[in-house]
């Protein structure tokens, strides 16, 4: 393994957040602040529990949940987007490092910046609202486990991306409306029972389930099958960036 | 540079072809040599196969069929140990425009999986005039400054090998000379150079062998000197008292043309010879009564080499 590879590439991405850490930081806890005082307290205040828990704390787990989606895609893209767009990717493409550890280097750092934003959504949460982890340790895979997977779609965007309107068509046109869409602001059994199956094809309702059920031990579906999605959707996307390293697909002509 | 086994050829390419997906042959069963601590240069026209050629080595472009082998390493079985010998300038200047000038060298030993070792970064800088800017971010730099960091991260890892893909284009002839004389002190480190160039001046000046490349195929690969003394020609122009309608009679056995409206007269000769047949062909003009005013020799370029060639077999 090259180690100082990885560590090299890690460290680059990683300065990168550093370098605009207000703007890294304080956009997402701005939006989120937002979304409590909206939905939290305008809106969570007129509203009844949910299975016991208040509406404010509710919403916690899926808007943590919409935060480290969003900016695993975003940081994971822009990562391998912006060598390929100015052209420095010849130098990651001559350098001793396999595919695994280019994916190491950008997967980590993008994946280690979400879970950095993950921790400050939840230490913004406490200011709103109160709440407590009934799972700590499910809580921090889950989030470790969404932060990997969705850095590996993120990478795999970025790679497939040849200018700046596709980086963000998939996270703006599909991610979000299926997070919104995926139970972040209610529990899917509030949907009529048609809904409620065809909610079933998205995929983030077992992300946002499963969490939600590492924080207050309620969930929309099985544990196991929260579980089991996001494996599948982690040994996908895997997949998928092995095939592009043994093709070349977009980085090698 | 790093010490590491001795090998006969330190780029060995056999039988490469690249057909891109388009369709577009761009190399056609290349087969090349290239010596240990030699500077060796790649010319051709635009298009020629120069960069495909060079992506191929780096592992930048795949190649379609055949064998290359850096530094005694094949490129697809140990592409760890070849691409750690290669050290890359890019023809582009394509560089992360906001990191700093020592943050950027520093990433690229580490890339290349050489561990830290901040003295010889600060050689490297120091022997590009470039300490005193390492705490500048590159956008920062000037073009010629830019050129210098890109030498600076290809040479971070210590390579063998160097290649500079036009290393000299749109630069200053101050700067260009600068960069010669980089290359030379390189070599004298150890480490074998290939530069690919449209300047023929650069590849004379600098180049212990020069290949020549056209429409993806190497048509020759000779040592600078002796191609210039097999394909450069000698010619003395004389300049005329009075102009020449046709070349008299009694010339006719030497190799004459006339240029300048009749002005001039220029013979062919080969200065390796036994006889350059000037004192004879000299002579001759007296005695057929054409005056001239002056007389010098000239020797053809590689540049009129090179157009020769790419023009003869285009």
């Amino acid at each position: 393994m090259n180690w100082y590879g990885v560590k090299a590439i890690y460290r680059f991405e990683l300065a990168r957040f550093f370098r605009t850490l207000f703007q890294s930081i304080a956009s997402p806890v701005i939006s989120t602040s937002l979304y409590f005082i909206v939905f939290g307290s305008a809106i969570g205040g007129r509203m009844s529990e949910i299975d016991g828990i208040s509406y404010g704390a509710f919403i916690v787990p899926g808007l943590m949940m919409l935060t480290i989606l969003t900016e695993s895609i975003s940081n994971a893209s822009f990562g391998i987007y912006m060598p390929k767009y100015s052209g420095t990717i010849y130098e990651i493409l001559s350098a001793p490092v396999s595919a695994l550890e280019i994916v190491l280097g950008y997967v980590g750092a993008a994946a280690t910046k979400s879970l950095i934003l993950g921790c400050i959504i939840f230490a913004t949460a406490k200011f709103f609202v109160s709440f407590s982890v009934l799972h700590p340790l499910w809580m921090l895979a889950f989030l470790v486990l969404t932060a990997l997977s969705f850095s590996l779609f993120g990478f795999i965007i970025g790679v497939w991306a040849d200018g700046f309107e596709k980086l963000q068509i998939i996270p703006l046109m599909i991610i979000t409306p299926l997070t919104f869409l995926g139970g972040s602001f209610y529990s899917i059994h509030m949907l009529p029972p048609f809904w409620q199956k065809v909610t079933l094809f998205n995929p983030i309702v077992y992300l946002i389930s499963g969490f939600r059920w590492s924080f207050y031990g309620i969930s929309d579906v099985g544990v196991g099958i929260s579980l089991t999605m996001t494996g599948v959707f982690l040994l996908l996307c895997s997949l998928t960036i092995w095939w592009i390293f043994k093709t070349g697909y977009r980085l090698k002509r | 540079m790093s010490t590491q086994t001795a090998v006969d050829s330190m780029i060995s390419v056999k039988n490469l072809s690249k057909v891109y997906a388009s369709g577009f042959q761009a190399l056609k069963d290349i087969n090349l040599e290239i010596q240990p601590g030699e500077i060796f240069a790649l010319l051709g026209p635009n298009g020629a196969g120069k960069t495909t050629l060079i992506s191929i080595i780096c592992g930048i472009v795949n190649a379609s069929s055949g064998q290359v082998q850096a530094a005694g390493y094949d490129i697809q079985r140990d592409y760890r140990s070849a691409r750690q010998a290669i050290g890359l300038v890019p023809q582009e200047l394509s560089t992360d425009m906001f990191e700093k000038v020592w943050s950027t060298v520093r990433f690229s030993r580490g890339l290349f999986g050489k561990a830290p070792n901040d003295a010889y970064l600060e050689q490297v800088l120091k022997d590009l005039t470039l300490w005193d800017k390492k705490d500048n971010t590159i956008m920062t730099l000037s073009g010629g400054m830019k050129r210098r960091v890109m030498i600076a991260k290809a040479l971070a890892h210590e390579p063998r090998i160097l290649f500079l893909d036009e290393p000299t284009a749109g630069v200053d002839v101050e700067l260009r000379r600068e960069m010669w004389a980089l290359v030379r002190k390189l070599r004298e480190t150890g480490v074998t150079v290939i530069l690919t160039t449209h300047y023929i001046e650069e590849a004379e000046e600098m180049a212990d062998r020069i290949g020549i490349i056209n429409k993806g195929q190497i048509m020759l690969v000779e040592q600078t000197r002796s191609l210039m003394k097999k394909l450069g020609k000698k010619e003395l122009i004389l300049d005329l008292a009075h102009p020449l309608a046709a070349i008299p009679e009694a010339l006719q056995s030497f190799q004459l043309s006339l240029e300048a409206d009749g002005h001039q007269l220029l013979y062919h000769f080969d200065d390796q010879a036994e006889s350059t047949g000037i004192p004879l062909l000299l002579k001759q003009l007296a005695e057929a009564g054409i005056d001239f005013r002056d007389l010098h020799t000239r020797e053809s370029s590689l540049e009129d080499i090179f157009v020769q060639l790419i023009g003869g077999r285009a």
